[in-house]
């Protein structure tokens, strides 16, 4: 087996102003109030992916998940420890893709599998079947600003899948859409499984994680929580912060009726 | 959908050779990966360019009009009002080359120093080398001086202007100190309009200053004469060079008589200064990019 992702070692720490000009950081400073404070929103985690592992990332929401996702997809780099990735990777983070407002749906789909890697040929090739996916219609032309969220995340969601990547990072991709799409984009991303590239999906709903993945990882407050199994790995979620049987019982249905 | 699965297949099956390293997803090699990557760099460049022009009936042929009525205005109130071409001949021709120059920098700086903060989502979601968004800022603003050429060129032509290869040269090399200088600057406030919105401030007074520093409402035999044996620290400026090959390029071959212009009203060892203005902009476009890369890594969580 090769690896996949590589994560060592990594902290990223952020920054948090409470002031911007310079006459109320002047003014904290007389008053001796904090001018900043850092943030470590991941905290010395490391894991090791091998090509064709499907992971399933939990933790409760600000527990560095899509941080962690940012710094393996590139967009962040790590403040300490390193980060290797093997290949080229696609993916949605934190609900949606990166589009341009004023772009239709057409030019943005180009702009971001060129983004993505993909080549004009490549994107002209695939085009139908990433609308046909999108299912966006007559909207095709029309700006992306003008989008529903769940037309938004759709077409962001379709050109992701659509790219040969060997890195599929998925997440919340499921937030805003409704069922017969979340049952479309499961379907699609088993596919990405089985076709043995290696799949990070982030998601609350414990039935899909079950579903999709064979291996567990949570974080807690930017911490490595918990590495191994998909059931251990979902109950060690939900033995942590609420018990709730109610929500419980929801993410369940949630998962179990896609 | 086993076609997926099948191609995977064939990709690994030929390619093990091949096989990427595990590497930082991060990783960047700049303004190379930028040129590596045209094909996004054509998209985000033909995207900049359409959006300017959205939704407007003549379209394209603004940037027609635009150079030329302020060419026609600057022809009027030199000529006519200020009476100017009495002291220098051509003057419009004289000033508009330096507009071009002005221009095509204080446009690079302006938009460029926008540019990462006005990509904002995609600079928080996709991971693509982020000196993408300064470099096409910058190719708009260099694509809209083609126009502008035409224009200066059609008016040096009727005043009797015949291209010359040596022209073509300082021509070329005007551009490309224009643009060098340009980059170098849109790559640095680009990162810095990030964590200090102040920069688009200070960017209009820079431009304020870059359209007085240079030849341009006034004739370089002026500052000769006033400041006798300190040129060279005018001189030292690249957009200062760059105003004045264009005007070798232009507005020399317009005169009556070229070569005594050109010995009148232009510094010695032009085309030596040019080139040492090139490879000043160079070297400040390798600070520029240094500048960048130190301040990339906070850019996401700061935008």
């Amino acid at each position: 087996m090769t690896e996949s992702i590589v994560v060592d070692q990594v902290t990223k720490e952020f920054t948090l102003r409470y002031h911007r000009t310079f006459k109320q950081v002047a003014m904290a400073r007389l008053k001796r109030q904090q001018v900043s404070n850092t943030f470590t929103a991941v905290d010395d985690v490391s894991f090791t992916v091998e090509q064709g592992e499907s992971i399933g990332l939990m933790g409760l929401n600000g527990s560095g998940k899509s941080t962690l996702l940012k710094l393996v997809n590139g967009i962040m780099r790590p403040d300490q420890g390193r980060v290797l990735t093997r290949g080229r990777i696609a993916g949605l983070i934190a609900t949606g893709a990166g589009f341009h407002p004023q772009l239709t749906g057409r030019d943005n789909i180009f702009l971001n599998a060129a983004i993505l890697g993909m080549s004009e040929a490549e994107t002209k090739r695939k085009f139908d079947e990433i609308v046909e996916f999108a299912d966006v219609g007559r909207f095709l032309d029309t700006e992306v600003g003008h989008y529903s969220s769940g037309m938004y995340s759709r077409l962001g969601f379709s050109v992701a899948i659509h790219v040969d990547s060997d890195i599929f990072l998925a997440d919340e991709v499921l937030a805003v859409g409704d069922k017969p799409f979340k049952k479309k984009c499961l379907q699609r991303m088993q596919e990405v499984r089985d076709s043995g590239r290696t799949l990070v999906y982030v998601s609350h709903a414990a039935g899909s994680v079950r579903k999709m993945c064979d291996r567990v990882i949570v974080l807690e407050h930017g911490k490595l929580g918990f590495d191994g199994d998909v059931d251990a790995g979902i109950k060690y979620v939900k033995y942590d912060g609420d018990t709730d049987d109610a929500t419980e019982q929801e993410d369940e249905e949630l998962g179990a009726d896609i | 959908m086993s076609h997926v699965a099948d191609r995977r297949e064939a990709r690994h099956a030929g390619g093990q050779g091949v096989q990427p390293q595990l590497a930082p997803p991060s990783a960047t090699t700049g303004l190379f990966e930028v040129f590596r990557r045209r094909y996004l760099l054509r998209l985000l460049v033909s995207r900049e360019i359409a959006a300017r022009y959205q939704g407007s009936a003549l379209g394209m042929i603004w940037s027609y009009i635009n150079p030329l009525s302020q060419f026609l205005i600057y022809y009027f109130v030199m000529g006519f009002i200020l009476n100017l071409h009495d002291n220098v001949e051509n003057f419009a021709i004289h000033m508009f080359a330096g507009i071009i120059i002005t221009g095509i920098f204080t446009e690079c700086l302006s938009a460029g120093t926008r540019s990462v903060v006005r990509n904002k989502g995609l600079v928080q979601k996709m991971a693509l080398p982020r000196e993408m968004f300064p470099v096409a800022a910058v190719l708009v603003s260099a694509y809209h001086v083609l126009p502008e050429i035409v224009i200066l060129a059609i008016a040096c032509v009727w005043t009797g202007w015949t291209p010359d290869p040596l022209g073509m040269v300082a021509l070329v090399l005007s551009v490309l100190i224009t643009v060098t200088v340009g980059m170098a600057g849109a790559l640095m406030l680009s990162a810095a309009n990030v964590f200090f919105r102040d920069i688009s401030n200070v960017v209009q007074i820079v431009n304020n200053l870059v359209r007085f520093g240079v030849p341009m409402i006034y004739p370089y035999i002026l500052v000769a004469q006033r400041f006798h044996g300190h040129t060279e620290i005018y001189l030292a400026n690249p957009l200062a060079s760059s105003v004045l090959l264009m005007q070798r390029a232009f507005w020399v071959g317009s005169t009556e008589d070229p070569a005594a212009t050109a010995s009148t009203h232009l510094p010695d060892h032009l085309f030596t200064r040019g080139i040492m203005a090139l490879l000043l902009s160079l070297v400040l476009l390798g600070f520029g990019q240094l500048v960048f890369s130190r301040l990339e890594n906070k850019i996401p969580e700061r935008l």
